[in-house]
């Protein structure tokens, strides 16, 4: 890579298009639109070439040009390029061809693809001078931005719903976060996040640091592109909270179409929520390009965020690539996580069985046809969800350590499975 | 007691940096013009050419989403809270 590391050239408003400099700022002061980073693609690409990956570390930092910091990254270093597993029992259940899974379950160093924003966002903020970090989370940014902090030596305030799952919460706590519990819903927590972001001269990770965070998304997709030798997926299905990820998956196979690193390609991007908090999913299945907020009742609760700020982007991202949008109900969500466990010994969160019941669905309609190849974008562990299936998980059985109780137990079983 | 209207970064060079405006009772569109004669320019920030809340502006009256409310008709009160706020990114 060349000594001047920063491949930023620009913020730049996705509504109206004006410029502003790289600091801590995301919000266009003309319309309110989300700011972007602009790259230097010119020179991104002398550099980020296939022989210069073989390389660099298996890590999300291997394709550093595009991404939003200006020296080497000071958070994370380990963070990314999880597995993306052949899922071919799964496929097999749900009736398709080929059927890929790329696992952040296991990803680098709190189980969520929130690794992959946060290490973004906090290399970014220890640049521009920040030494309080802070987010609004639904669970896996708060774990994430606590270890992350605690590792940089940064303070870190999170502020969280406070009906969250226990593993979520202790997930931040243990790591000495100052863990703020709203009485509210998500997007109470943003409003108020949003309100004191610009009080105390912190960096938010979700609001002032937000472009540069943002960004961090899209290294789940340059890895899925890489670990399928360089192809882009006829078929991805991301599930959507805030709708920022879908947007992202999608914009990272544009750049690498763009750096001249895969070839051009039709492909779909589709859309997962749960059916008790689909702003998204409802805009999609009735061809309307807004959505009309909701107030979240689903025990997907990192997914439960009722005013979607990327909602109006995936919408779009849907209607570019032909993709579609499904949503499904609480059992179809623990169905889901229970089929990837028990097909392919993955434990998700609940917004993997939301993508899985999603995507279900969508093979079933004959959406995504089964002749074809799907990737399922997983993106965080089942421990941290306990609460959501611990009763439809059976129970354990208990005997004496006798050999003989053993024996019974089997021969009743025996019995049962004929 | 008039209601209060918290101003967000973004808009506060229109506001000589105040954070909070205080303003008459009326409509959350009463409100707006209010702002607007006051602070020429707001006006166009908050709404579009078709006069409807921008998509990414968000106004809450006592830290409820105005959409969940009558919009733009939402009745404002004495004491009344209202906050706009960008959208913002999660999860």
């Amino acid at each position: 890579m060349e000594k001047n590391k920063c491949f930023m050239k620009a913020l730049k408003c996705r509504e109206c298009g004006r410029e502003y400099p790289l600091e801590a700022t995301h919000v266009c002061e003309f319309d309110f639109g989300p700011l972007e980073v602009v790259y230097d693609y010119d020179r991104a690409r002398k550099t980020l070439t296939k022989a210069a990956l073989e390389s660099r570390p298996r890590t999300m930092w291997r394709y550093r040009e595009l991404l939003p910091i200006a020296g080497d990254p000071t958070v994370g270093f380990q963070v990314g390029f999880t597995p993306l597993v052949r899922a071919d029992r799964l496929a097999r259940h749900l009736g398709i061809r080929e059927l890929w899974i790329k696992n952040d379950t296991v990803n680098y160093p709190t189980l969520s693809f929130k690794d992959r924003v946060v290490s973004v966002a906090l290399s970014r903020a220890r640049e521009l001078g920040f030494t309080t970090v802070a987010c609004a989370s639904t669970g896996n940014l708060a774990n994430s931005v606590s270890a992350n902090a605690a590792a940089a030596g940064l303070k870190a305030y999170v502020f969280i719903p406070a009906d969250l799952e226990e593993g979520k919460i202790v997930n931040s706590l243990i790591y000495g976060a100052n863990v703020i519990g709203i009485k509210g819903h998500y997007d109470e927590v943003n409003r108020l996040c949003a309100e004191i972001a610009g009080k105390f001269g912190w960096a938010f990770v979700n609001v002032n640091m937000r472009p540069y965070y943002a960004e961090g998304s899209k290294s789940m997709g340059f890895e899925i592109v890489e670990q399928l030798g360089w192809e882009i997926p006829r078929h991805t299905v991301v599930c959507m909270a805030s709708g920022s990820l879908l947007t992202k998956i999608h914009k990272s196979y544009q750049e690498l179409i763009k750096l001249g690193l895969v070839a051009e390609a039709q492909y779909k991007v589709h859309g997962a929520q749960a059916t008790g908090c689909s702003p998204i999913s409802t805009a999609q299945k009735a061809g309307m390009d807004f959505f009309k907020p909701v107030k979240p009742n689903t025990i997907a609760k990192s997914l439960a965020i009722g005013t979607p700020a990327d909602g109006f982007y995936a919408l779009r991202v849907m209607k570019d690539t032909g993709g579609s949008a499904e949503d499904v109900s609480d059992d179809e969500i623990r169905e889901g996580i229970r089929l990837l466990a028990q097909c392919e010994g993955i434990f998700a969160e609940t917004a993997g069985g939301v993508t899985v019941g999603v995507a279900k669905k969508l093979i079933a309609r004959g959406t995504i046809p089964a002749n074809d190849s799907a990737v399922l974008c997983i993106t965080g562990h089942g421990l941290k969800t306990l609460d959501a299936v611990v009763n439809c998980v059976g129970r354990t059985r208990e005997i004496k350590p006798s050999l003989r109780e053993f024996e019974t137990l089997l021969n009743a079983d025996e019995q049962v499975n004929g | 007691m008039p209601a209060n209207v918290r101003i967000p970064t973004a808009l506060r060079k229109l506001t000589s940096d105040e954070e909070v405006i205080e303003v008459s009772a009326g409509t959350v569109a009463d409100v707006i013009a209010e702002l607007q004669q006051r602070f020429p320019g707001i006006k166009e920030r908050l709404l579009d050419e078709k006069g409807t809340v921008r998509r990414f502006v968000n106004v809450y009256v006592n830290e409820e989403d105005i959409r969940f409310l009558q919009d733009q008709e939402t009745q404002i009160k004495d004491g009344d809270e209202i906050s706009i706020i960008p959208a913002i990114a999660g999860g």
